[in-house]
């Protein structure tokens, strides 16, 4: 108490004003004009549309990436107020009024703008000087392509905004690791480091390269610190749970955290319902939900039932037959068995439905108290509209000939008799139980007389069958797959006896009220492992381009045109930021081989301190350039020039690096320091130069003739649009 | 077995020391080790055992002694290589390198000279006859083809007959087996149809033969490896077993397939490369050079059998580099010396093995010189070397010039020529025009004219000079047969939606600007003019800006299931919109022979190897099939079926024996737990006794090279998006069970250290014991079994179904 009334209260504030007013112009240079154009650009038009659904909260999947990212845009639109309401149909659509194009875009553009001083703080962490800082962060200001990133609706700001500071709150922390572990600093920076490793890969699965990243180099530096016998064994154990802790649990936890909010704000049924399991579409609002709310959970002896085969890959669909008979002899010359057709059917349809008889009854109704139909029992499928009996014999499919066909048995007389007894074989009957359940029960069908197991081949039978697809009976002989399992979606009770009747009651919906709650671990296995499976179509894509364009910036993506004038948008980078970038990448990797070797030869060029800032620098700069460009060469997706700009942003991060070294310790005297650093101003404005140049096709404001067009088609491939009067 | 547990005992005692020399002074890790201990005689160690078994006090010191070898001759290489690393300073090192010279001739006389190298040898030549006996027993059975070996029969039989085929993997190993086929009085006239054809009065056990000949040497070259590494005989003996008694490596040894040759060819280089490693205290010596060389060899056998051999080519490239690191940080060598070592490399397993991997192309090439069923995935100009082919000793004009009949041919392999007939597009599928296809095989319909893009005069008439077609021409293509010209227009294509429909237009050639197409060269070394065979062209439509290419898909029944041709706005280079001009009329030219335009060896090398790599990546899972996953393979989740399905077939099921591959699986684990544990031990600077460090040394760098060689040939394998076989994971399979060896010999020696040393005998043989039984028990699954199926109790196999993936 007395110290306060002995000194004055004094604040002492040390105020970065450069950072201050680098954050200033990135924030002016990203958010000026935020509004314009007003209409779709680009890939706003994709995820646009999610934004939508979650405004909407309608379930939806898309497998380009988990939710984070996706969420952070409708957070945009959130606070911004939108209502969800607009059509996400056509690139350079104008929007209507209720879409606020301001705060929609605006947290991108933060994320972007924010990069600028994060990359200063980033090279200054690294231990270089506030000349270099600066450069960095001049050069990530002036870099069109991260510019026309960041002002739209798009997720890469973003991503790169958290890979960034995954790198710089690691480099904090570590630097709090020489003088003061475990102070309050070291923990925030180390849980940040967490957090924003599990941000990056929430936003895209790419991001997961940058957490390797960190986490190689957070394991070297454990493996250090357990080679360090100054310290007890019981730090070092703290010390190694600390990390294991914020760089391992945290990230998943977040990341599940993720996919918890995401399926809580999408509670409503919507298009994308289709691709998951019944379960799961219970689980959700209105659709099938509405549907099978209040139908019996297990299945007995005269059920009504419709059969949804499990294997969502190629489309859902379910057992169907109808009244038309296979043709007596198919084109290829082979002969069928000519009885009623039983195929797959991908639309909710009457002929869908199926009853559950006892082959030992005669009775299509059921028994009151109903009797459940269990694991091991021997059953008989009825067609609830012909009455048929589902059958499979030795006859040769139609499009599968190794396998049998399955047919709705008709009686011709011919000593072809019925085979129509069924075993019911619940394949998860040790998580769900032995009684056949409507949704939850996986479930085969194997054929009693030559224990085959009715199956969805996948191919599309020809015009005599509709286009529906096949149903076979095949042998058991290639173990478990997903088309041999089918489930109960449609249930309900029969009541009727008579024929007519079944048929009306066949045709009325089933409603009754219960809700059916998976857990969110199921909820969130069978989400993410639909995202890594679902096959994205084979698309082409006029702007799609090869990881080797990117390096050389031999290609460039069209956002955006004007519909009147020539004003457009281009994806298109600072020649010359990006051929310096690769320049500067290439002279690291030989500079550091070479001393690198010198060094086992014990020929120290660098002093020590020196030597180890430049190693950690090509570390994190290179090696971030490194793990989010070369995997791209294994994919096989199609690929955009956009996918290369968190690489790029290291292989900035790494320019002024080099430069200062060369300055450093290649210059040996005054004099070609000086020339050194006069050369680097005048690049440096030259690559101002460009990115004026190039500004009308960043910010797409000002209409350029078309010779000017056509001035700035530096490359062959660049594809600047120029409109014919 | 009673055998070899003799040779156990004596082995367990065999790495230990002369008793003369217990008394010297504990020697420190850099010293060199006895150069002594090989030369011991089991038996005298034997009787040393048993003498100090009643001395108490002296079990001590036996133990620390007997523990101690492994240590020692682990290290032999690799202390030296310490003491370099290390802080010991250029004086250590050289005294090193000063008593090498002493120690040489006792290595080279080698090894062990008298009773213990009679020991060891009849050891080895114990385990190599039970390989044998094993691999070559039932081997004719059953007499029908099985599996795959109906491809590579097949493909031996091409090479007897000389006939070109096309397959996706490097010809070495089928050249092998032509060549045993060929020598063992196979002539080449079965037809290798498919899976179960009888082989009747055909010699095919030249073939297997062969095949189960270099899946036996499997074993003893594991035997060696192991026994290089860790120095302990039990730790090789238990490999050995652990291989020979593996019911899946024997069904895959005992069949015509290429996995026996290609692991054979990886295991052989790895135990050269072991050798070599353990020569590096005597650098450009005969046995050095020798092992460096053998290296280089056995990697070009690997690569040149399967491209899977680039794993190990990896593994030892590692080495490679961390070996020159280490001579690198060696200040008392020169850098002149460090030269030539990197030379010596350079040579021995970059050159020597590309020379000698393209030296089985060329005799590939030449071996087949006919024309067969592999012609059509190759260039024309790759045809025109095939005897029997129509282009072969053909004449045709070299350059196109206007009036040219000509017929264009796809790049991408299997997609045909540009075709079009009398029948339009039906309705409702762009405009009524007529339809343009590719068409695979030769056809009139397949020939067009080129024609100038603004004359309708007939450039074959006399009176004009020859006119020849450049590189950015603007020209039409009229289809002879119907005169319409190829034309495109903004209508979608039939199949491929983003793409324009390509029509063919007009009446007796005139039609409207929609024909005009540039004729572009895309490589165009051969000058502006467009050679026949060589020049590869691209057709951009004028108006519309987009390419000429096939999709590949085929069109319904009204397009006769011809292939799709379109016009695509995306003008990437990719092969499908690449043409070249296969035939060529024009009575105004002199023709040339064609051989003129052949290709010289190092584009067919180059091409065959294109060509191989887009037929690997087109082996992609189709959607409703089972496929074998990675993950399954370690587990031994699911077989393979070789041959036969129901009860009355021989059946024969590829799969591992359970027993050993669950040993392997829990070994890899315990592995990274010990290794782990020692790691971080010896980093928080615990000082290990000197019984552990021998063995600590052993497992960290003896099995750390195994488990890279496992790692390697395992996970690449998540990452291929081709069509995986249970198969695909032996390689790795050889490795993990060296690992197990060399894991469960340190680890009972570690208990034999706490315990007492009987632990370890009796560990080795239960384990001997153990993996013998459970191959009795499984023996059928290789030597094929009859009857009913294992879910009958009658059949042998009942009760072995232990997982239900299974399906014997």
């Amino acid at each position: 108490m007395w110290a306060l009334l002995k000194r004055p209260v004094t604040v002492t504030a040390d105020i970065n004003v450069t950072g201050l007013a680098l954050t200033a112009v990135a924030l002016l240079s990203r958010l000026w004009r935020l509004t314009y154009p007003r209409a779709v650009v680009f890939d706003e038009v994709y995820y646009g549309q999610y934004i939508s659904f979650y405004m909407k909260r309608i379930f939806f999947l898309d497998a380009s990436g988990p939710p984070f990212g996706h969420m952070l845009l409708a957070l945009g639109g959130y606070l911004g107020g939108f209502d969800g309401n607009f059509v996400w149909n056509r690139i350079g659509a104008e929007y209507s009024s209720n879409v606020p194009v301001w705060s929609l875009r605006l947290l991108p553009a933060l994320a972007g703008a924010f990069t600028v001083p994060m990359a200063y703080q980033i090279v200054w962490e690294l231990g270089f000087t506030h000349c270099a800082a600066m450069g960095a962060a001049l050069l990530v200001l002036i870099e069109n392509a991260l510019i026309t990133q960041s002002r739209l609706m798009l997720l890469e700001s973003a991503l790169i905004f958290f890979n960034l500071l995954a790198v710089l709150s690691y480099l904090k922390f570590s630097n709090f690791q020489k003088h003061r572990p475990f102070s309050l600093s070291w923990w925030f920076w180390l849980m940040l480091t967490g957090v924003a490793c599990a941000c990056a890969v929430g936003i895209k699965y790419m991001g997961f390269f940058t957490y390797l990243l960190v986490l190689t180099v957070a394991s070297v530096h454990a493996w250090n610190l357990i080679g360090d016998q100054t310290l007890s064994h019981v730090r070092v154990f703290c010390h190694l749970l600390a990390r294991a802790v914020a760089l391992l649990v945290i990230p998943v936890v977040m990341y599940l955290l993720f996919f918890y909010i995401h399926l809580m704000l999408l509670c409503r049924s919507g298009p994308h319902d289709q691709i998951m399991s019944s379960a799961f579409q219970a689980s959700l609002e209105g659709g099938l939900a509405r549907i099978t709310q209040g139908q019996p959970l297990e299945v007995a002896y005269g059920s009504q039932i419709t059969l949804r085969n499990v294997f969502g890959k190629v489309m859902p669909c379910w057992l169907h037959s109808h009244q038309s008979t296979y043709p007596m002899i198919y084109e290829n010359g082979r002969g069928s068995s000519h009885q009623q057709q039983v195929t797959c059917y991908p639309f909710k349809d009457v002929n869908n439905w199926w009853i559950v008889k006892d082959p030992g009854r005669h009775q299509l109704v059921v028994s009151n108290p109903p009797r459940p139909v269990r694991h091991g029992d021997i059953v008989q499928l009825v067609h609830g509209m012909t009455t048929r009996f589902l059958n499979t014999h030795d006859v040769a499919a139609p499009l599968s000939p190794h396998s049998q066909e399955v047919s709705c048995y008709v009686d011709y007389n011919i000593s072809m008799p019925a085979q129509n007894l069924w075993r019911l074989d619940i394949v998860n009957r040790e998580s769900d139980g032995e009684i056949w359940k409507t949704i939850l029960s996986e479930v085969r069908l194997v054929h009693v007389n030559t224990s085959a197991i009715l199956k969805l081949s996948g191919a599309h039978l020809p015009d005599w069958g509709f286009r529906q697809l096949e149903v076979v009976g095949e042998k058991p002989l290639r173990g478990y797959h997903e088309s041999m399992v089918w489930n109960v979606e449609e249930h309900r009770y029969g009541q009727s006896q008579e024929q007519k009747e079944r048929e009306l009651e066949l045709h009325t919906p089933t409603q009754i009220d219960i809700s059916r709650n998976l857990s969110f671990m199921a909820r969130f296995s069978e989400l993410q492992w639909r995202m890594l499976t679902v096959k994205a179509e084979d698309s082409e894509h006029k702007y799609s381009s090869t990881p080797l364009d990117w390096v050389t910036l031999d290609t460039n993506i069209a956002y955006w045109l004007h519909p009147k004038t020539s004003a457009q948008i281009h994806l298109l980078g600072n020649l010359v930021i990006w051929a310096s970038a690769s320049l500067a990448t290439l002279v690291y990797t030989l500079l550091f081989f070479w001393y690198l070797l010198r060094r086992r030869r014990n020929i120290h060029d660098l002093p020590d301190d020196a030597w180890l800032r430049w190693v950690s620098a090509g570390t994190l700069c290179a090696g971030g350039w490194a793990v989010n460009y070369l995997p791209f060469f294994l994919m096989e997706k199609t690929l955009f020039l956009y996918h290369y700009l968190p690489a790029l942003t290291f292989q900035i991060l790494l320019l002024p690096v080099v430069l200062q070294h060369i300055s450093e310790h290649l210059c040996r005297s005054q004099l070609q320091r000086s020339l050194f650093s006069a050369l680097v101003v005048a690049w440096y404005s030259s690559a101002c130069h460009m990115f004026n140049m190039l500004r009308p096709l960043t910010y797409g404001d000002r209409s350029l003739s078309p010779s000017e067009l056509m001035a700035l088609r530096w490359k062959d491939s660049w594809d600047i649009l120029i409109r014919k009067y | 077995m009673l055998c070899a547990s003799g040779g156990l005992l004596a082995a367990t005692a065999l790495p230990g020391q002369p008793p003369g020399r217990a008394a010297a002074p504990r020697c420190r890790r850099r010293d060199p080790p006895f150069p002594g201990d090989p030369e011991l005689s089991p038996d005298v160690l034997l009787a040393d055992r048993i003498a100090r078994r009643s001395l108490p006090a002296g079990r001590r010191a036996f133990l620390r002694r007997g523990r101690m070898p492994p240590a020692v001759g682990g290290g032999l290489a690799a202390s030296e290589l310490r003491a370099r690393k290390g802080k010991a300073g250029p004086q250590a090192g050289i005294a090193d390198r000063d008593e090498t010279p002493t120690r040489n001739p006792k290595r080279l006389a080698q090894g062990p000279g008298c009773g213990g190298a009679a020991g060891r040898g009849a050891l080895l030549a114990l385990v190599t006859l039970l390989a044998f006996a094993t691999r070559f027993h039932r081997l004719d059975q059953p007499p029908h083809i099985c599996w795959d070996e109906t491809h590579f029969g097949k493909m031996g039989s091409y090479y007897i007959n000389r006939t070109f085929f096309f397959d996706v993997h490097p010809p070495l190993g089928k050249m092998l087996i032509g060549l045993a086929g060929y020598l063992s009085g196979y002539d080449g006239t079965f037809l290798f149809q498919k899976p179960g054809d009888k082989y009747e009065h055909h010699s095919y056990l030249g073939m297997r033969g062969f095949c189960a000949c270099l899946g036996s040497l499997l074993i003893p070259l594991a035997y060696l490896t192991v026994e290089e590494l860790s120095h302990s005989l039990p730790a090789a003996l238990l490999t050995a077993a652990l291989l020979t008694f593996d019911t899946g490596c024997l069904t895959l040894s005992q069949y015509i397939l290429l996995d026996p040759i290609l692991m054979f060819f990886i295991m052989a280089a790895m135990l050269s490369m072991v050798r070599y490693n353990s020569c590096t205290d005597r650098p450009f010596s005969a046995p050095w050079w020798f092992w460096l060389s053998l290296t280089g060899v056995n990697l070009a056998g690997a690569l040149g059998v399967k491209f899977v051999g680039l794993f190990i080519i990896l593994q030892v490239g590692w080495n490679t580099v961390s070996d020159l690191w280490g001579l690198l940080g060696d200040l008392s060598i020169s850098l002149v010396t460090v030269g030539k070592h990197v030379a010596a490399r350079v040579v021995c397993l970059i050159l020597l093995p590309l020379a000698l991997y393209t030296a089985m192309y060329a005799v590939h090439f030449t071996v087949l010189s006919k024309s067969g069923p592999g012609d059509g995935f190759f260039s024309s100009a790759f045809q025109a070397r095939l005897s029997g082919n129509n282009l072969h000793n053909a004449s045709i004009p070299e350059h196109l010039a206007y009036g040219s009949v000509i017929t264009v041919k796809n790049l991408r392999m299997a997609m045909g020529y540009l075709h079009s007939h009398q029948h339009l597009y039906p309705e409702g599928v762009g405009a009524r025009q007529q339809q343009v296809t590719t068409y695979l095989h030769k056809d009139f319909n397949n020939l067009w004219i080129i024609k100038k893009h603004n004359t309708v005069s007939d450039p074959l008439d006399p009176a004009y000079p020859v006119e020849f077609v450049r590189h950015g021409d603007i020209i039409r293509l009229e289809h002879r047969e119907t005169s319409r010209n190829l034309h495109s227009h903004y209508h979608e294509a039939p199949l491929t939606r983003k793409h324009y429909q390509v029509t063919g237009y007009g009446i007796n050639g005139t039609g409207d600007s929609n024909d005009f197409w540039r004729i572009e060269v895309v490589n165009r070394k051969f000058g502006n003019r467009i050679k026949v065979l060589r020049s590869r062209i691209r057709f951009i439509h004028l108006v519309t800006g987009c390419v000429l290419g096939c999709s590949g898909k085929a069109l319904p029944k009204w397009g006769w299931e011809q292939l799709e041709v379109t016009c695509t706005p995306y003008l990437k280079d990719t092969l499908n919109s690449i043409w070249n001009v296969e035939d060529h009329i024009n009575p105004k030219l002199p023709n040339i022979s064609l051989d003129v335009l052949q290709p010289g060896f190092p584009e067919i090398f180059l091409e065959s190897h294109m060509v191989m790599i887009r037929g690997n990546n087109g082996l992609k899972p189709k959607d409703n099939e089972f496929t074998s996953k990675p993950w399954h393979w370690p587990i031994n989740y699911q077989g393979l079926r070789f041959s036969g399905i129901n009860d009355t077939d021989f059946r024969v099921y590829l799969l591992g024996n359970p027993v050993v591959w669950w040993l392997n699986l829990a070994s890899v684990a315990l592995y990274l737990l010990l290794g782990g544990v020692l790691a971080v031990a010896m980093r928080r600077g615990v000082c290990l006794p000197k019984e552990l460090q021998g063995l600590s040394r052993v497992l960290l760098q003896g099995g750390g090279q195994l488990l890279l060689g496992w790692g390697l040939h395992y996970f690449p394998f998540f990452l291929m998006g081709r069509v995986l076989y249970f198969h695909h994971y032996f390689p790795a399979m050889l490795f993990s069970s060296m690992l197990t060896g060399l894991l469960w010999d340190s680890l009972l020696r570690l208990c034999a250290w706490r315990l007492g040393r009987g632990v370890h005998a009796v560990g080795i043989l239960g384990l001997l014991l153990g993996t013998a039984y459970s191959f009795y028990l499984f023996h059928p699954l290789a030597y094929g079994m009859v009857g009913p199926l294992a879910q009958d109790p009658q059949s042998p196999m009942a009760g072995l179904r232990w997982l239900e993936s299974w399906d014997f």
